[in-house]
């Protein structure tokens, strides 16, 4: 406890030191059960968008409970232009080899041609790289918005 | 590659290169060139391929993920969405070429953004172009929108808040389409198009059917800018950076007309919307004749021949409406010639625009004295597309007026004749003062602008071929309905 205390005196940011050590507590478990989300997302509720939001809303926590400068340390502007990125890009990528291989567009059992599993496997583990995508676009996109309107678009401390 | 599979690979296209080209883009603007024109080039030729297909074999029908229709998402590409892809991606690639200069003028530093954006707004108007089911072609609507809202806002001063504007007006659009959407969802239970035109076929729809088109319609017409609901768009077009208003004044007013098309023809039918609705279609026709009109004097109050081309848009905005709503074939002839032939002027227009403005830094009235001497062959183009806009012979927008004219006569809608002689008038006014201006007036005192840069020959070829397809048109267009516009015409006439 005191060390924690020292520690929040020396980075002077944040509100409490309550709400700073229930985030810091309550984060890595609201990832955990992002990922779970996802990873779920195609046989039973869930999906890569809401678990996208998950994930995504533990940045925001991150950057309400310290300052947005800190959130950022653990994702960059830059990263999450990349993931953004490459998640979208994973969806249409994933949609256009299915086209490639044979198949029609999104018509996952294609990609059986690539690696064997079974054209039924491939439908449900076709899904799964889908939401991937999605959850990675969604997280991002979710930290930036929140970074953009919390910091009027200078990308400094924010709230 | 698989052949049933190219016309999504026409879309795919660019929709893929827009993440590469944001991921690679960052560091030089060479990339962003090679991936833009790259994508759209494979796009076009692929495109053109799908075309022919279309003529030989006749209309695909396509199901995404192999899910099957009425329940997956259909593509349906028949002779109209073809015409309409071949369109949309030769015009992208013509404009965007234009555009790579003319962004990296205006927005320095933020391209990869810009044309991230720039690709999935093209690929979501293919999708439109595409899509065979309603809900399917409401996420495509906000695909092209959103984007189009990001782009604009990128321009200078105002821009932002003319981006908000349009955000609002669009999202009540999309709103009023959703909610038509719904309406037809409750009474037939089905989203596909085919479905839902098979279903009503057999039923007795009465108010809810006609609140279902009343809102689907209404939507599409805030989308389009139709005339009493067009505020949103001379200060999103005029406003935007020129590189976007390259892409967005050709293809969305013209896509959205389209789409108004698809679901007249392809969802209800054409019994539907004119024998049994007497009443709206005079209304329509005399909306679209009133629109021209004002739409026509509006662009005259102009002093900015960006903000005067803005108002022409919606001027002829009223023209294709109103030639739809003639109910006849000569006048749906005339409008979807006129969808062709009307994006092709506006984008040879705006593409004289870009290279004025990139030469002068603005295209004020003012500014434009004795730009036939600096700008030879800008302006010869420009003159060209110009006698298009008003329908001198040889050029292609004389044709599609023709058919518009005859089609109002055959009809009897003599109010919408006026209007369309009308604004040929005023827009042969316009056009004859910005070459007086340009022609006659010597510059007598120096100009007050730095002349920015040489307009270079990346943004003078898309110009001049741009210019020599509206001869080309013009001179085959007989041909080019009796060989696709004519199968294009919707069942019902």
């Amino acid at each position: 406890m005191k060390l924690l205390q020292e520690q929040t005196q020396k980075l002077k940011i944040g509100e409490s030191l309550i709400i700073q050590t229930a985030s810091r507590l309550l984060i890595p478990f609201i990832q955990l059960f992002g990922l779970y989300v996802i990873v779920h997302g195609h046989y039973s509720p869930g999906g890569g968008f809401q678990g996208g939001v998950i994930l995504g809303a533990s940045f925001v926590l991150l950057a309400l409970a310290f300052d947005q400068k800190f959130s950022m340390q653990y994702m960059s502007e830059k990263t999450s232009g990349l993931l953004a990125n490459t998640g979208a890009l994973i969806f249409v990528g994933t949609g256009t080899l299915c086209a490639i291989f044979g198949g029609l567009f999104l018509h996952y059992s294609a990609l059986d041609v690539l690696i064997p599993l079974g054209p039924i496997e491939w439908r449900s583990f076709g899904i799964f790289i889908v939401e991937v995508g999605v959850g990675l676009a969604v997280m991002s996109n979710m930290a930036i918005l929140f970074w953009v309107l919390g910091s009027n678009g200078e990308m400094d401390e924010g709230l | 590659m698989t052949v049933p599979n190219l016309h999504i690979y026409v879309l795919a296209a660019p929709l893929l290169t827009a993440f590469f080209v944001n991921l690679f883009g960052r560091r030089s603007n060479t990339v962003i060139a090679i991936l833009t024109i790259g994508s759209l080039t494979f796009s076009s030729l692929a495109s053109l391929v799908v075309m022919s297909g279309i003529l030989k074999h006749g209309q695909i029908n396509y199901v995404v993920g192999n899910w099957q229709a009425p329940y997956g998402i259909e593509l349906v590409v028949d002779h109209l969405s073809a015409l309409m892809l071949v369109l949309i991606s030769v015009v992208a690639l013509l404009a965007s070429m234009s555009a790579l200069k003319s962004v990296s003028q205006e927005v320095p530093g933020r391209e990869h953004q810009l044309f991230t954006l720039y690709l999935i707004l093209i690929a979501g108007l293919m999708g439109l172009v595409l899509t065979g089911d309603t809900f399917n072609l409401y996420v495509m609507l906000e695909i092209t929108s959103i984007t189009a809202y990001g782009l604009i806002a990128m321009g200078k001063g105002r821009a932002p808040l003319a981006s908000f504007n349009y955000v609002i007006m669009g999202s009540v659009g999309a709103c009023f389409y959703l909610l038509g959407v719904g309406y037809l969802y409750l009474m037939t239970g089905s989203l596909n198009m085919a479905d839902i035109y098979q279903i009503l076929q057999t039923m007795d729809g009465g108010a809810a059917v006609a609140t279902a088109f009343a809102f689907i319609l209404i939507g599409l017409w805030i989308k389009m800018a139709f005339f009493p609901l067009h505020g949103w768009l001379p200060n999103a077009y005029s406003l935007a950076p020129t590189g976007v208003a390259l892409i967005a004044a050709p293809l969305m007013t013209k896509v959205t007309i389209y789409l108004m098309v698809r679901v007249m023809f392809s969802v209800f039918s054409a019994e539907y919307n004119f024998v049994q609705h007497q009443l709206a279609q005079n209304i329509i026709v005399w909306t679209a004749a009133v629109g021209i009109i004002c739409a026509s004097a509006m662009a005259l109050a102009q002093r900015d021949l960006k903000r005067m081309l803005s108002y022409i848009i919606v001027a002829e905005v009223g023209y294709m409406v109103g030639g739809i709503w003639l109910a006849n074939e000569t006048g749906m002839t005339g409008a979807i010639l006129h969808i062709v032939n009307d994006a092709l002027m506006t984008l040879c227009l705006f593409l004289a625009v870009a290279a004025i403005i990139y030469r002068l830094g603005s295209c004020e009235f003012d500014q434009l004295q004795g730009i036939y001497r600096k700008m030879p062959i800008t302006m010869a183009a420009f003159t060209v597309g110009a006698f298009s806009m008003i329908g001198i012979p040889p050029t292609a927008g004389f044709f599609s007026k023709w058919y518009l004219l005859l089609g109002g006569i055959e009809a009897g809608q003599w109010g919408y004749v006026v209007a369309l002689l009308f604004s040929s008038l005023v827009n042969a006014i316009l056009f004859f003062r910005i070459i007086e201006i340009g022609f006659f007036h010597r510059d007598g005192e120096p100009h007050s602008h730095e002349e920015a840069a040489k307009a270079p020959l990346s943004m003078q070829i898309p110009l001049m071929v741009s210019a020599a397809t509206l001869i080309i048109i013009g001179l085959s267009s007989g041909s080019l309905v009796d060989a696709i516009i004519k199968l294009t015409i919707p069942i019902g006439f």
